[in-house]
């Protein structure tokens, strides 16, 4: 039977969904209109799915229910259900997720586009008729055929070979995106040790797993049999699982934005397969907005990204120069000597970091704030770019805890304050504050664009006890300093004790 | 020629804003569920149609969530702009 083509309109509708997606991380250059883009980004969603559901509900008019047929098409309601389900889990998630959890739920997220771009893979690998993919058939839409040919059509049917190649990536990519995704998942919700896992051997087997992939699908072009395509998603998931396992906590920056590319690219592969332009436009779109962002975070952590997905810091580095130093004579400060010295301050600058995440401490560290504002002292945030466990995951931070956005700043337009600052306090950070990372070239951070606290006239360094030395391991100079003052305690307690002498 | 847009727009986004940049690209590459509804309302094959069915409520969710988290994110920086 013959098929019509697609109406136009259905091409031009996903191109303006496409469109919408543009507009909508476009509205994201400014807070301001960030709003208006998140809202362009729900319309555009919107057009596409009623596009589909629209275009689709053809095979639902067409009586497949006397050869009992109908069990194999979904029903609007059966439909609607699924998308009804999967709102409320999402609404609730996002309802009650905490904001110092984002990047768990981010990283859950994206383990869930990687999980539904293999199984539409899989669904087409299955079904391929009703994708428009089998040799013969050119349609998006399923064949108003009757269904008895149908069947027998799709006995014999194969893959465009073309469409293979695209197949075979995507369920790769979208496995690759699942499995890393939750092994990250796990690893910020703290299910699992956010140290690296290092197994021996291990770019050996991932250069090997590599290669049998793209062997794969390369074979998968000349032989469309079950297993190949099998085999590829399952060696996908091991290698998603293999390459997440030894990247460490700090770079976790750099691994959700990669996933994050990795979920657009999944989409990209499978709209070719569909040959549908809204989802190539929007997988290239966020595919490029992730690459984007993993450039930036490594360059921020002056790494290159083959040394991040090589794995974390080396064992070797991390013993490094942090035992010698031990023993240096370091001060103890109170909160009162820190609520003192702030009070009389002209300007403090506040670093925040993970531990400030970790303690929950950004509502105290407003009314910190806030405090120190009535004294007439000028605060400022100093945010550095891999601050946290996701990008931006400070400024989120802080917006939640109402800190204004024109008291927050990037490393570049803070970092030449600090000489005539008179505190900087930091609260929760430390590899981002450590002059090694200018001076010294043995240091695993050696390079990395750094905050130049020792120049404050003080420093307050917030920090649970002297024996942890942050992320990379390394001993920062900045603790035996003249001018440092070390404020040994949990983060909340502590601002939560210089609030309490700052309000006396 | 989306990877050349992409490019230009994703420079310009404010550090600030990286996070929820991350949470809406993230909705909207639940796109795949265009995929995920043609393999659910398709006929010709059971499992297809029960795998595109988990894949729309896998792909809901990310929408759902990924736009209201984004929301929520964005409500908060707007809040002090007064």
């Amino acid at each position: 039977m013959e098929h019509a083509a697609p109406p136009f309109w259905v091409g031009l509708a996903y191109l303006i969904a496409g469109v919408c997606f543009i507009l909508a991380l476009r509205g994201l250059s400014s807070p301001a209109t960030s709003q208006r883009g998140n809202r362009m980004g729900m319309i555009g969603m919107a057009i596409a799915v009623v596009t589909t559901l629209v275009t689709s509900s053809s095979s639902w008019s067409t009586s497949y229910g006397d050869t009992g047929f109908l069990a194999h098409v979904g029903t609007p309601m059966e439909i609607l259900a699924a998308i009804g389900v999967g709102a409320i889990i999402g609404i609730t998630t996002a309802r009650r997720i905490k904001m110092t959890d984002m990047p768990q739920l981010v990283a859950a997220f994206h383990s869930l586009v990687g999980l539904a771009a293999v199984l539409v893979a899989w669904a087409a690998f299955l079904n391929p008729d009703a994708f428009g993919i089998a040799e013969g058939a050119r349609m998006l839409l399923p064949p108003d055929a009757d269904p008895s040919s149908a069947h027998a059509v799709f006995d014999k049917m194969h893959i465009h070979q073309v469409s293979r190649i695209e197949m075979g990536l995507g369920v790769a990519i979208g496995a690759i995106t699942f499995s890393g995704s939750v092994i990250a998942f796990l690893k910020l919700n703290g299910n699992m040790s956010g140290k690296p896992i290092m197994l021996p051997g291990r770019h050996i087997i991932n250069l090997g797993l590599i290669a049998a992939i793209l062997g794969l699908v390369a074979y998968f072009f000349t032989d469309d049999s079950g297993w190949v395509f099998f085999t590829i998603t399952a060696l996908s998931f091991l290698i998603g699982f293999l390459l997440i396992i030894p990247i460490g906590g700090a770079d976790m920056p750099v691994v959700v934005s990669m996933l994050n590319s990795y979920s657009g690219w999944a989409a990209a592969a499978m709209g070719f397969t569909l040959q549908n332009t809204a989802m190539i436009i929007t997988g290239a779109l966020v595919g490029s907005s992730g690459a984007i962002l993993s450039y930036i975070m490594c360059k921020a952590m002056n790494r290159s990204f083959i040394s991040v997905i090589a794995g974390g810091f080396g064992a070797a580095p991390e013993v490094g120069g942090g035992e010698a130093k031990a023993q240096r004579p370091w001060k103890r400060g109170s909160a009162e000597d820190a609520a003192y010295m702030m009070a009389q301050a002209e300007q403090i600058i506040i670093v925040p970091g993970y531990g400030m995440a970790v303690a929950q401490a950004q509502h105290v560290l407003r009314e910190m704030g806030d405090l120190l504002k009535k004294e007439g002292v000028r605060v400022k945030y100093a945010i550095h770019p891999v601050a946290g466990r996701m990008p931006g995951h400070m400024n989120v931070l802080l917006a939640e805890a109402n800190v204004p956005y024109d008291e927050v700043f990037e490393l570049e337009d803070i970092n030449s304050e600090f000489a005539q600052t008179d505190v900087a306090f930091i609260i929760g950070a430390n590899d981002v504050v450590n002059p090694a990372a200018k001076t010294d070239k043995s240091s695993p951070i050696y390079g990395m664009p750094v905050f130049d606290v020792g120049k404050a006239k003080t420093v307050f360094f917030i920090k649970r006890s002297m024996g942890g030395v942050g992320y990379a391991g390394v001993d920062n100079d900045v603790f035996y300093a003249d001018n440092t003052m070390m404020l040994l305690a949990d983060a909340k307690k502590m601002v939560e004790d210089i609030n309490k002498a700052l309000a006396h | 020629m989306a990877c050349f847009v992409g490019y230009y727009v994703v420079w310009s986004v404010t550090p600030a804003l990286h996070t929820p940049l991350m949470a809406v690209t993230n909705a909207i590459s639940s796109v795949i569920i265009v995929g995920a509804l043609i393999a659910a309302a398709a006929a010709g094959s059971g499992t297809s149609k029960w795998l595109g069915l988990l894949a729309v409520t896998l792909a809901s969710v990310n929408i759902f969530g990924g736009f209201a988290v984004t929301a929520r994110m964005l409500a908060m920086y707007k809040k002090k702009e007064r």
